[in-house]
């Protein structure tokens, strides 16, 4: 039976190698080449890499704004979806219509929600005489404020199933020997939520590390640059000179490692953490 | 692992079965990747006219507002590549010198009014221009008129036609804007949009002053100037009419990093404010407007002065950034399709037709008369200035800009300017070594 083991992987098979590994593969190739479109390359070994760092201080002034707005992010997301999460679990009047209500949220493009907070933003700044623009602090918790917006509700509902799904045996146990609510808290409820942590904070670190479309609008990377992310510092390298595509490639390929090497670092570190319940 | 490879065998073949069915030789299909998302409809009309009578499937795909370089880029390595496409100019050609076919000795190049506008080298002839375009200072006459009309104005002139240089126009506006609850206006210029993207208008259509006067000193004229080196000789004369843009806005200097050329416009037509630099292209911007107010009798056109020698003579900015190249990687079918449909879109009745009254074009074909121009009304304010006598108009002279980057640089330091985060000096100084640095990238 087991020789027909490649043709029932086949379908499955194909559909990687065409949408995800010959992609990736390509990639990686161009990002060692000169390019104006996939077929016409040439190559040039590491000279986009080069390039990349040294033309300008863009790439690396992009990589710690990035890593700052992350760390802030990841944090105040999930501390703020985890206590949402634990209100509406209470039995509380009308809790399946709050749930929806910070959940939405998630159902708006980002693009949109970009525009719609710099308004929100800006109006508000109006009133200093400034706008979201006028310094690179106010763009960057301008878009921790967006980050958070969007993503609590989602990070929420995750951190509900979880605690739904924490036995009440375990948390009834703790009252009778005497545990206070936070004890129980933070001694049966969080370590049995681990795995739910796990997927939360891979979630926001991904997510808020790879964000475009709301820095796009939001923003634009003004004033000169300094709110620019890493994936619109890539995108205006690829745009912005001719020839250079390569060049933004290898950015794309630099940021793939880095994202890679920090989730999988935050996924082994989170489910050393977990426990059988 | 002979069953593997008969199974992948098979599979390829159906594959290539399923894309063989699709294609139907018989009929010539040419592909248009359309620069201006918002003519789409009318190119979708003329695809089918075209159809109808030469039996040709004329295919027209759009790119996205400012994705032009990026849908061609990707389109370009699909079997479906675009037959005819656009390129910006000189520096777009080197981009896409591969794919650009000579078009000298064409009917399409042979129609041209002027055939030193296309986009040629020593080997041949490869872009089109098929549209000229203008940019000036678009004002509201009504307002004008109402500012002269005013008792104890401080310009001794009478109407904003006599507005001649920059001191005629910094006089002017300046009062304006000290009797701007008497003239109803919240300012006299729209808002100088300068949120990343939407400062084309300051980093590219008003640097090409600076730029080509400064390359026209150049010893035997601009077509012979060194064009990596740039010292923003005029950078004094840049910020004269930048200050008065900033000084005299709708919207305090401090909040222009978030405007949008869009709300610029809407300011303009719900008459907000009198002038706002942009060009031609943007009636429909202006027309469109609800709560538009400004009739299409008073919407004119003035040059940018900006403090140059002998300004009166100063016209527009006249020129394009769309050349037609015919893709040489299509078969040859294809590319003789594709000139027989531009030679069509350019002098056949019906090609003309949509041409001036659908597309709005100002073409700089010969087969187009005097009468053929569109009657919106910046159209024929451009080719007012162009006709006039005493003026020269200025060209666009943007195309040899080094790069996107370096326009995008400098309208992130025209909005820190704005914002008083940076000086004057400064940002002449990054912009020359900006110049420098990109030319050689």
């Amino acid at each position: 039976m087991k020789k027909y083991a490649p043709v029932f992987l086949l379908p499955t098979g194909a559909a990687f190698i065409i949408a995800f590994a010959a992609p990736f593969v390509m990639g990686l190739y161009l990002s060692f080449t000169e390019f104006t479109t996939v077929d016409s390359a040439k190559f040039v070994g590491i000279a986009n890499y080069i390039k990349a760092f040294a033309s300008d201080s863009s790439f690396l002034n992009a990589l710690w704004f990035t890593v700052k707005f992350t760390v802030v992010s990841v944090v105040t997301v999930n501390i703020l979806a985890f206590m949402l999460a634990v209100v509406l679990t209470k039995p509380l009047k009308g809790r399946n219509f709050y749930r929806t209500v910070f959940f939405m949220p998630n159902l708006i493009g980002g693009i949109v929600l970009g525009y719609i907070w710099n308004v929100i933003i800006n109006g508000i700044l109006a009133y200093a005489g400034v706008d979201i623009t006028y310094s690179a602090n106010y763009g960057f918790w301008g878009l921790v404020l967006l980050m958070n917006w969007q993503m609590i509700g989602y990070m929420m509902i995750i951190y509900i199933a979880g605690i739904q799904s924490v036995d009440r045996a375990l948390t009834e146990a703790a009252y009778i020997d005497g545990a206070t609510n936070r004890q129980a808290l933070f001694h049966v409820t969080i370590p049995s939520l681990m795995p739910s942590i796990t997927i939360c904070t891979f979630l926001t670190l991904t997510n808020s590390f790879k964000l475009f479309d709301q820095n796009l609008a939001l923003t634009g990377g003004a004033p000169g640059k300094s709110t620019a992310m890493l994936a619109l510092d890539i995108y205006d390298t690829f745009y912005g000179r001719i020839g250079w595509q390569g060049v933004g490639q290898a950015k794309a390929v630099v940021f793939f490692v880095i994202v890679a090497l920090i989730a999988f670092v935050q996924l082994y570190i989170t489910r050393s953490k977990e426990v059988e319940a | 692992m002979k069953k593997l490879s008969l199974a992948i065998a098979a599979s390829v073949m159906m594959l290539s079965l399923a894309g063989c069915g699709k294609s139907d030789s018989s009929v010539t299909t040419i592909r248009f990747l359309n620069f201006k998302p918002e003519i789409a409809t009318v190119y979708e009309e003329i695809a089918e006219e075209y159809n109808k009578e030469t039996g040709v499937k004329l295919v027209v795909e759009t790119a996205a507002a400012n994705g032009y370089e990026s849908t061609l880029t990707a389109k370009m390595a699909t079997s479906e590549a675009p037959t005819i496409f656009q390129i910006n100019g000189i520096r777009g050609y080197q981009n896409w010198k591969d794919y650009c076919a000579n078009l000298s000795g064409t009917k399409i190049e042979d129609i041209l009014t002027d055939k030193s506008m296309t986009v040629s080298t020593d080997e041949g002839v490869f872009g089109i221009p098929y549209v000229v375009e203008g940019y000036g200072i678009i004002y509201n006459d009504e307002i004008m008129n109402r500012y002269f009309a005013l008792d104890g104005k401080k310009s001794d002139l009478s109407s904003a036609e006599e507005i001649k240089s920059f001191e005629d126009l910094k006089v002017v506006v300046e009062d304006m804007t000290a009797r701007k609850d008497e003239l109803g206006i919240e300012g006299v210029f729209a808002s100088t949009s300068l949120k990343p993207g939407e400062d084309w208008r300051w980093q590219t259509h008003l640097m090409n002053l600076p730029v080509y006067f400064e390359f026209e000193d150049a010893e035997g004229g601009s077509a012979n100037a060194d064009l990596d080196s740039f010292e923003f000789t005029y950078a004094e004369n840049f910020r004269n009419i930048f200050d008065l843009y900033l000084n005299n806005s709708t919207v305090d200097k401090k909040l222009l990093g978030s405007k949008l050329v869009g709300d610029s416009m809407a300011e303009f037509a719900q008459g907000k404010c009198a002038m706002v630099q942009n060009g031609n292209w943007a009636w429909s911007q202006i027309a469109e407007v609800t709560g538009n107010v400004v009739s299409e009798d008073n919407v004119k056109m003035m040059p940018i002065y900006m403090g140059m020698e002998d300004e009166e003579h100063q016209g527009i900015c006249t020129g394009t950034e769309n050349f037609l190249c015919i893709n040489q990687k299509a078969s040859e079918e294809e590319q003789q399709a594709a000139q027989d449909f531009l030679y069509w879109l350019f002098s056949s009745e019906t090609g003309k037709r949509y041409v001036t009254e659908e597309l709005g074009f100002i073409t700089p074909f010969n087969t187009f008369s005097e009468e053929d121009v569109s009657d919106d009304p910046l159209a024929q304010e451009v080719v007012r200035w162009m006709n006039k006598e005493d003026v020269e108009t200025v060209p666009w002279y943007f195309t040899v800009f080094p790069s996107q980057t370096f326009k995008s640089n400098l309208g992130d330091n025209l909005l820190l300017y704005a914002q008083g985060s940076k000086e004057w000096d400064a940002v002449k100084a990054e912009t020359v070594a900006d110049w420098k640095k990109e030319s050689e990238a």
